[in-house]
């Protein structure tokens, strides 16, 4: 989270706009976004109906057994096409913005926008 | 004074737990760094190196048992070092790991579930709005703050 935050000049100058998000409700995005500087959009799906609909839905590992997310990455394209998707085997292993910017690219070469 | 305390101090026990230490409790320094995050080497690496100086340190404390100290402590802290990297490597290599399969997720190509969710302020977004007014949406599911 902190890496596209880094690198989201360089994201935002290719037109790519980065989305998070989790069960957390908007009030808890707002707040961890200021104190951790975050400036992309946070969604909040409380219910994980979201969460469900992408199976990445990870039970029972919140707070209390409750569902929440499991890392999971996607770059859709202007068409809302799916042009790359990241799984990680491992909750510590995320994708890294320049796996991101590399999908986009050769996206962008199959399919020229 | 009896004749321990003419022993010499067994340094490299104390040394090797030390890197045992800093092994398990600084991953959350190194998942700073995607290289360290990913593959915890910088963790292993620690954990290697206090275990070569707790090894010499157990070798002098029973080989020279009257020039060494740590014919107590020195299998103490040797098995404290082991617990530690016991339990690093099964969180690491196994609780982190016991993640769903997600084999139902939308694949590449597929077009991505539209939605409508609130964003931090409370307004609602669809993904619709998201990929309409951009090249490409970096959509990232992370587990929460809580």
């Amino acid at each position: 989270m902190r890496s596209f935050q880094q690198k989201l000049p360089g994201l935002e100058s290719r037109g790519i706009q980065v989305v998070a998000i989790s069960v957390d409700p908007p009030e808890i995005n707002r707040r961890q976004r200021e104190k951790l500087g975050y400036t992309y959009t946070f969604l909040s799906d409380p219910k994980a109906e979201v969460i469900r609909r992408y199976d990445v839905l990870h039970r029972g590992a919140g707070p209390k057994g409750t569902d929440i997310a499991r890392p999971a990455e996607f770059l859709i394209d202007s068409t809302g096409i799916i042009r790359w998707v990241n799984l990680t085997e491992n909750i510590a292993v995320r994708a890294r913005p320049q796996q991101v910017l590399e999908a986009f690219e050769e996206a962008r070469q199959v399919a020229p926008q | 004074m009896n004749a321990s305390s003419s022993k010499s101090w067994n340094w490299s026990l104390w040394v090797g737990f030390l890197f045992a230490l800093a092994g398990f409790f600084s991953y959350t320094f190194f998942a700073q760094f995607p290289i360290t995050r990913d593959f915890p080497w910088a963790n292993l690496l620690l954990f290697a190196v206090g275990g070569i100086l707790l090894v010499l340190g157990l070798f002098r404390a029973f080989g020279k048992p009257k020039v060494y100290r740590g014919k107590i402590l020195g299998p103490i802290l040797a098995i404290l070092g082991i617990l530690m990297f016991g339990f690093f490597s099964y969180v690491f290599f196994y609780v982190l790991r016991q993640v769903p399969a997600s084999t139902g997720a939308p694949r590449v190509g597929q077009k991505a579930p539209d939605f409508t969710l609130a964003d931090q302020d409370g307004k609602d977004v669809s993904l619709q709005d998201l990929v309409s007014g951009s090249k490409a949406v970096a959509l990232i599911f992370y587990r929460g703050f809580w």
